[in-house]
């Protein structure tokens, strides 16, 4: 399964996992602890197209609503039901089961951009 | 007026601020816009204020009404007023800090839970500004919802509701409104049928209608169910007491004018508008919501919550740029309900149907006047006059009895129609009064 | 332990059978009149309350609550001035209230000239040429507001203007406002000194400027003291300028909002004219304009002949209706009945004695909460948190402990680009005693930072509830019985 080392992160702090063409998105450890405790997410419909750089989602704490742009190009596969139960799990899991959407990507070479995850720690 | 510093404090804080008058103190703003001339009358006094608010309101005549058309005159038991004019009540501001508003946010879920309750829905907001801005508030959200921006109306539909959706969405957020028939005083379901085409968000149902007749809700939501369509159902929640409850023909968004629950007629406002919707549409709803929480030490609590969808926290992509809405009429309306309870309120809606039906056999015995919808109907029913309806108005008028409501204000072809309304509040004697006054003119 | 009544539900009070009201019932039941498909079949599940179990109910909810007449209300951005009680007995006069908005015009003759001279009022007050009283609180004025921007614009086949822009200190309701409308929302970044960057504006600005709002003073409490560049370069762009009246109090009396080159400005009543907030409504956002947007504003106004006030028909160019009817007419008659008690000396001494008051706490406070942008503020100040000092206390702490003091607490968190905000306002009803044992307060909170935060963390302890936790509310949402 996906963790930190094997992801690949934007700068706006999601992170997508890369198996062939397929990219699983969530949002980074340190942008759950920023946003605290999450009370929501508003996930992207199964189908959507999403533009890498683009909303895609947002997370809502108690007191704000954040944005989660779309790693990469492409169309939305899964969306992670449990999260409408439970959105806790990203902050439990935000490597693990509180992955938010998976993305057919339709450009490849978008998730070749992402940072490393050394990469992305270094900017924090 | 009402500045208790005196000019002796005035100095004393100028000293402590480090200056030295108090025009220092606007410096940022340009002199020549400073200290503008104002040609305003002298300020009165609270007992000349007095004398003279009520000499205008004593030029206001008082009239023996029988008009309805959206806002209605009820009973308010005086416990309404003697409580939600309480000082705490009155004087707080939206419950942002709830350990020190407990009393209003406690009132605003009881509120929700009544209108659930009377609604049959599963979520309502703290109250929005009337009933047709509730509306306008659904229509988009069943817009946004399903992607589409199509929505049937039915005719009968409150015109001024109508007035309200076309300003609300004529100028560019646009939602393309059309109107569905009405047969028989009711929504035709054929004409529903055949406008119901895979563009259209929402089909918008009001109940009893602008014709006070009692829309077939059951028949209507088959329909809209069957063809994938989203039901709006605005009612009027006295009648609720004995008509069935819109949830319980499926409707995904119940509103509603809430002013006949203890609120006064106050020429039409404030009025309260009453939204509440399905458990898959909350993140749609407009406004403030009420929610339970617990405290430190784990004891029932009440607090605002889902506030990620409002407008202080989503901006621009907030569900409504609703902030005030209208908390002290949904107060009344809480009051209201709690004083008559499900008995009560069954026993004020039976009146209403009761003096409402006992007048129109009375009017139409009348020669000349007839039944103009022929649907079953609440406390207000369409008559059709011998003359034109506003020649009723007038000369009813002179008797001080308010006559009803002319169509011909909405409808060229309507000049003869009249709407008619008796609530619980009318007497035998003022039924009487209305009849001999039709037989005069 | 504090006294506060312990509070059931009145579902939770409830006993079948029992009631608060009755009505000489009915001959005959709705069954007999309708047919049994359109009845209603399961009874709704209200409460079954006496009168006296009712009463007492609503009184010791009322107890549960901070109010003004009880609390000094410091909210920032709320002007929480006193709400004289006559309004409330004028208003509530049958007169009025009793009123049905389709009695015939002649016996409504006495509403009618309170509304039209209700206009006259604030005409003379702000330098607008005409207003809409038909909006049901602030944002639906400014709803309204842009709505004729919108309607001005296509109205000369320009067609091309479809944005807003605002500062990034506006009140949420601006943006939500423009989106509601269809414009899209270009926000533009304050100056370092918190007013408006004219640079930025000057970028933002062209030919696809529907409508700049700004509010004035703005949302940190200083005024845009280059309103006379900025208003003609708006104007020059072909734009109109658009005045959020919610901190209209600091500068009523003292400047004529048209004299400015705003075109359009709604007033909030339960601000700036007094009347009660109610815990959340009903206000009225009262809407002025400049003679050009006259013919856009809403149905609802009152004419005169000289003989009888009615209703006036509506331009052709209206944009229609926003609500039903006139107006929240019962508040509409406490503003009147608030600008009828001033004139031009004594509305000053609103304005004046709202800054002063602010200004004041500014400089009582100043040492121990840092103040953002520091200049002389106008009617309100935002206060930050220095943090070095404050051994982890936020200002949400601090709200929660001001409460066990007997205030209410100010605005928190906002505006947003302040860190830890604290905006305070005083408003101009309150005395300098009010002011010092409030500074007094803020102060000692400050001295508990130092010594005991964890009193502050724990804060409050002496409300009807402690601190609420409103994660589990919005996670697991309980919205009803």
């Amino acid at each position: 399964m996906y963790n930190q080392e094997n992801c690949k992160f934007a700068k706006t702090h999601e992170w997508a996992f890369i198996e062939g063409d397929t990219a699983v998105v969530g949002i980074s450890d340190h942008a759950q602890h920023e946003i605290s405790d999450i009370v929501f997410v508003e996930l992207p419909k199964t189908g959507a197209k999403v533009e890498a750089g683009k909303r895609a989602a947002v997370i809502e704490s108690v007191k704000s609503a954040s944005d989660i742009y779309a790693p990469v190009s492409g169309e939305v596969i899964a969306v992670n039901d449990a999260l409408t139960g439970d959105p806790a799990l990203v902050n439990k899991a935000p490597h693990g089961e509180g992955w938010i959407f998976k993305v057919k990507m339709s450009n490849p070479a978008e998730a070749e951009a992402l940072a490393s995850y050394a990469d992305y720690k270094a900017t924090l | 007026m009402f500045t208790p510093n005196t000019k002796e404090n005035q100095q004393e804080m100028l000293k402590v601020i480090g200056a030295q008058t108090l025009e220092d103190l606007f410096k940022d703003i340009p002199q020549d816009l400073m200290n503008p001339q104002y040609n305003l009358p002298a300020a009165l006094s609270e007992a000349a204020l007095t004398r003279e608010v009520k000499a205008l309101a004593a030029k206001n005549k008082p009239m023996l009404n029988f008009a309805g058309a959206g806002i209605y005159e009820h009973f308010i038991p005086a416990a309404v007023n003697a409580l939600s004019s309480r000082g705490e009540f009155l004087t707080a501001y939206t419950p942002y800090q709830a350990e020190a508003s407990q009393g209003t946010l406690q009132v605003i879920y009881e509120y929700q839970s009544c209108m659930c309750a009377l609604y049959g829905m599963d979520a309502s907001n703290a109250s929005h500004y009337d009933g047709a801005t509730a509306l306008a508030e659904a229509c988009g959200a069943a817009a946004r919802i399903k992607g589409k921006n199509k929505i049937l109306l039915a005719c009968a539909v409150n015109p001024q509701y109508v007035k309200v959706l076309k300003t609300y969405f004529g100028f560019g957020n646009n939602i393309n409104f059309e109107f569905v028939n009405t047969k028989d005083g009711i929504t035709d379901l054929a004409d529903l049928e055949a406008k119901l085409t895979g563009d259209v968000a929402a089909f918008v149902l009001q109940t009893p209608n602008f014709l006070g007749c009692i829309e077939d809700g059951d028949a209507v939501s088959q329909i809209v169910k069957a063809k994938g369509a989203l039901l709006i159902v605005s009612a009027n929640p006295l009648s609720l007491g004995a008509l069935k409850a819109p949830g319980a023909y499926g409707a995904d968004f119940a509103v509603g004018e809430g002013q006949p629950l203890g609120n006064a007629m106050a020429f039409g406002g404030p009025g309260l508008g009453i939204f509440t919707c399905k458990k898959e549409h909350i993140r749609h709803i407009p406004g403030r919501i009420c929610g339970i929480a617990k405290d430190a030490d784990g004891k029932r609590a009440f607090v605002l919550t889902l506030q990620a969808r409002e407008q202080h926290i989503r901006r621009e992509r907030a569900s409504s740029n609703i902030c005030s809405n209208q908390a002290l009429c949904a107060l009344n309306a809480v009051i209201y309900l709690t004083l008559l309870g499900p008995a009560g309120l069954k026993e004020a809606a039976e009146l209403n149907i009761e003096n409402a039906h006992i007048l129109q056999q009375k009017i139409c015995a009348v020669p000349g006047y007839g039944l103009a919808a022929q649907a079953p109907f609440f406390n207000e029913f369409l008559i059709r006059c011998p003359v034109p309806a506003a020649k009723v108005i007038k000369a009813l008028a002179k008797k001080g009895i308010t006559a009803g409501y002319d169509y011909g204000k909405v409808c060229k072809e309507c000049k003869d129609l009249l709407l008619v309304c008796a609530t619980e509040t009318k007497t035998a004697a003022d039924i009487e009064a209305y009849i001999s006054a039709l037989g005069g003119i | 332990m504090n006294n506060y009544p312990h509070n059931l539900l009145s579902i939770e009070k409830s006993v079948a059978g029992r009631r608060g009201v009755r009505f000489a019932p009915a001959s005959k039941r709705a069954g007999d009149y309708l047919p049994a498909g359109l009845l209603r079949g399961e009874e709704p599940r209200l409460p079954q309350l006496s009168e006296l179990d009712t009463v007492r109910h609503f009184s010791n909810l009322s107890r549960l609550n901070v109010g003004l007449d009880t609390h000094f209300y410091p909210l920032g951005s709320c002007t929480m001035k006193y709400n004289p009680k006559a309004y409330e007995a004028l208003a509530a006069h049958d007169g009025f209230a009793a009123a049905h908005p389709f009695a015939p015009e002649q016996s409504a003759q006495g509403t009618l000239e309170l509304l039209y001279k209700l206009e006259e009022l604030l005409k003379a007050a702000t330098g607008f040429d005409a207003f809409t009283l038909q909006p049901a609180a602030g944002a639906h004025g400014e709803f309204t507001g842009a709505l004729m921007a919108k309607a001005y614009h296509l109205s000369r086949k320009d067609k091309a203007r479809t944005e807003i822009i605002v500062p990034d200190t506006a009140h949420g309701t601006n943006p939500a406002t423009a989106a509601m409308c269809g414009f899209g929302v270009i926000s533009i970044k304050s100056a370092p000194d918190g007013r408006v960057d004219i640079e930025e504006l000057k970028k933002a600005l062209g030919p696809k400027t529907a409508l700049v709002m700004l509010t004035i003073p703005n949302t940190v409490g200083l005024f845009e003291k280059d309103i006379k560049a900025i208003a003609p370069l708006i104007h020059e762009a072909g734009a109109l300028l658009y005045m959020d009246g919610a901190n209209f109090n600091a500068v009523i009396g003292t400047v004529k909002p048209a004299e400015m080159g705003v075109d359009i400005m709604h007033i909030n009543t339960h601000k700036t004219l007094s009347t009660p907030h109610g815990g959340g409504g009903p206000g009225a956002g009262a809407v002025g304009v400049v003679k050009n947007l006259e013919e856009f504003l809403p149905q609802g106004r009152v004419a005169f002949d000289g003989k009888k006030y009615s209703f006036a028909k509506p331009s052709k160019r209206s944009i229609g209706a926003v609500k039903s009817f006139y107006g929240n007419i019962g508040v509409l008659i406490r503003a009147y009945c608030y600008l009828r008690q001033h004139d031009g000396q004594t509305l000053k001494e609103i304005s004046q004695n709202a800054v002063l008051n602010a200004n004041y706490l500014k400089a009582l406070l100043q040492k121990h909460f840092p103040v953002f942008f520091d200049y002389p503020c106008m009617h309100e100040c935002v206060f930050t948190l220095d943090a070095a000092k404050m051994n982890g206390v936020k200002t949400l702490d601090i709200a929660k402990r001001l409460l066990d003091m007997g205030f209410h607490a100010p605005t928190i968190y906002f505006p947003l680009l302040v860190p830890e905000a604290l905006m305070v306002e005083p408003t101009e009803t309150e005395s300098r005693e009010t002011m010092d044992n409030f500074a007094a307060a803020m102060i000692k909170i400050y001295e508990e930072a130092q010594t005991s935060p964890d009193l502050l963390h724990k804060a409050p302890q002496n409300c009807p509830v402690k601190r609420i936790d409103e994660v589990s509310a919005a996670r697991e949402p309980d919205l009803h019985w």
